[in-house]
């Protein structure tokens, strides 16, 4: 949390600010997993029942540390968890919108499948690879779904546009052809409240034909 | 959600011996969790312990040959759905599985899963709501909002089972293999779920610590035909208003066996032995499935919101039976 509440104070982004204006809501969802630092972390061993465990997540690529309460989802640790070493893991291109698993604005890829990162736990989530919408580009090479995006204006607001394009990159990753059809059913765990189907179809088409 | 803590299972011996410990509701499993930790957040449950089942070995197989199907309770609801053998040979299966939810909930979500789902009634799923389900007095669809409930087999407690795979499985003779402390015991799916008559609080005969492995199903006879047509209120996925699962046994247009088995429509998977009488032996052709149609729902009460399910249903039946004979 400190680190957080410095970079707010020094960098004042519409992300930021907007971050901050959560502080409330978001402080009572990280206490739980910096206080259990002063409680025995146990790891979770086969057998043994914990309420909290210090697991090993691979996000992107990178090996996180986090401890965490067992009740703690995957979509929480992504947004609000803090490694051991000390620093925010601030993946927040998953959203937290529903909570339910039925909006889709949570999708990310669990061993390049989707799923909702807010119905899952953090602990369920130990050993495999996932993938936020974050860890899609190349450095500054889009994945082309999102080149495929940005080309047809696939979005308006944008909330829900992080948990399209992991669902679309996970439909590719899945059938890299797909029919129009196809691209229904594909995303059809996804919602967009500005109604912005057609170009989100249109793009998926497109980055189809990259793949 | 309240805190609990959490075991990775070992052994099913362990799980059933863990269950054992408490009534419903202590210790609870987890799979995909797609349902329980809905339930969880809503704090309908409250569990102190959650078993992880999926670190339990070898339960999340398909195994297909020439007697039939083998589906360990860990398969996803993705895997079945898109399983070749499901789909070439057990239709009404596969097209049950890819119409669960949404991709996100079908890569995680587990045949047990759905399986032993909790119904999806707003009543029930409302946490200040104490209704006959949860051990209050009043199942409040009976005066209150019922566009979603049950026009069979209500009394007292007017849910429907959400499950689509369970309709399927049945209408294509599956049994379950239940594990408790006591050993492994075998029973056909279909008295597997139970009506809130005989028990109000459960939507199955499981005891607290017993525990769901396998499904198995019988390899359909040759010329079989099967379908599952679903009814939802929009395009996107969503729970059935109403279902029908198929299984016709067809020489040309002559049927020789049915099962028809409803979903949406009652707190327990609906077997129409109405509508199966109405086909078997006969040439389908227009008025034979509209009779089938028919007699499926002549058994039907609906409550105050929901008389369209009964048209809804009639319609889907008699399209069923029209399916199998074109």
């Amino acid at each position: 949390m400190p680190d957080k509440e410095k970079k707010q104070g020094t960098n004042i982004s519409r992300r930021n600010f907007l971050k901050g204006v959560g502080t409330g809501t978001v402080a009572a969802t990280v206490a739980p997993s910096v206080l259990i630092g002063s409680e025995k972390a146990a790891d979770a061993q086969a057998g043994d029942a914990v309420a909290n465990a210090t697991i090993q997540l691979n996000i992107n690529g990178k090996s996180y540390q986090i401890e965490v309460e067992a009740r703690t989802t995957l979509l929480t640790v992504l947004r609000d968890g803090i490694d051991t070493s000390g620093s925010n893991i601030d993946l927040t291109g998953a959203k937290l919108i529903c909570d339910r698993g039925e909006c889709g604005g949570c999708t990310v890829m669990v061993d390049g499948k989707s799923v909702y990162a807010c119905m899952m736990l953090a602990i369920d989530a130990q050993g495999k690879q996932i993938t936020t919408v974050e860890g899609l580009a190349d450095g500054d090479d889009l994945h082309p779904v999102q080149e495929a995006f940005v080309q047809h204006d696939a979005l308006m607001c944008g909330f829900c546009t992080p948990g399209f394009i992991v669902s679309s990159a996970a439909l590719l990753n899945e059938n890299s052809k797909p029919t129009v059809e196809e691209i229904k059913v594909g995303l059809s765990g996804n919602t967009c409240r500005c109604g912005t189907y057609p170009f989100i179809f249109d793009a998926v088409k497109t980055a189809s034909r990259k793949s | 959600m309240e805190k609990f803590s959490y075991v990775n299972a070992t052994s099913l011996e362990q799980v059933t011996s863990l269950l054992s410990e408490s009534g419903w509701g202590e210790v609870m499993l987890i799979a995909g969790g797609t349902d329980l930790l809905a339930e969880l957040k809503e704090y309908i449950e409250t569990p102190k312990t959650l078993v992880n089942l999926k670190t339990l070995p070898g339960m999340d197989g398909i195994e297909a040959d020439a007697s039939g199907l083998k589906i360990g309770a860990l398969a996803t609801v993705a895997d079945i759905a898109m399983h070749p053998t499901i789909q070439h040979h057990y239709t009404v299966l596969s097209q049950a599985a890819g119409s669960v939810a949404t991709p996100q909930i079908r890569n995680v979500g587990t045949l047990g899963g759905n399986l032993c789902q909790r119904p999806r009634c707003w009543y029930y799923r409302d946490e200040t709501t104490n209704c006959l389900k949860k051990g209050g007095d009043i199942c409040y669809a009976v005066d209150g909002l019922s566009k979603y409930h049950a026009i069979l087999g209500g009394d007292p407690v007017y849910i429907v089972h959400p499950s689509d795979l369970a309709p399927a499985l049945i209408a294509l003779g599956a049994s379950v293999e239940i594990v408790g402390p006591e050993g492994v015991k075998n029973m056909s799916l279909e008295e597997f779920f139970t009506l809130p008559a005989a028990n109000p609080f459960r939507e199955n005969v499981l005891e607290p610590n017993e525990i769901v492995v396998e499904v198995s199903v019988p390899a359909p006879k040759p010329n079989t035909k099967s379908f599952y047509l679903k009814a939802q209120e929009k395009g996107a996925p969503d729970f059935a208003l109403s279902s029908v699962a198929g299984v016709f046994e067809m020489d040309g247009k002559t049927c020789k066996t049915a099962s028809i088995v409803l979903g949406g429509v009652a707190p327990a998977p609906w077997r129409s032995k109405e509508a199966e009488a109405a086909v078997t032996g006969k040439m389908i052709d227009e008025s034979v499935s509209q009779q089938a149609g028919a007699d499926a729902v002549k058994d039907a009460q609906p409550l105050n919101d929901n008389a369209y399910k009964v048209t809804l249903t009639q319609n889907l039946v008699s399209r069923a039976a029209m399916m199998a004979a074109s």
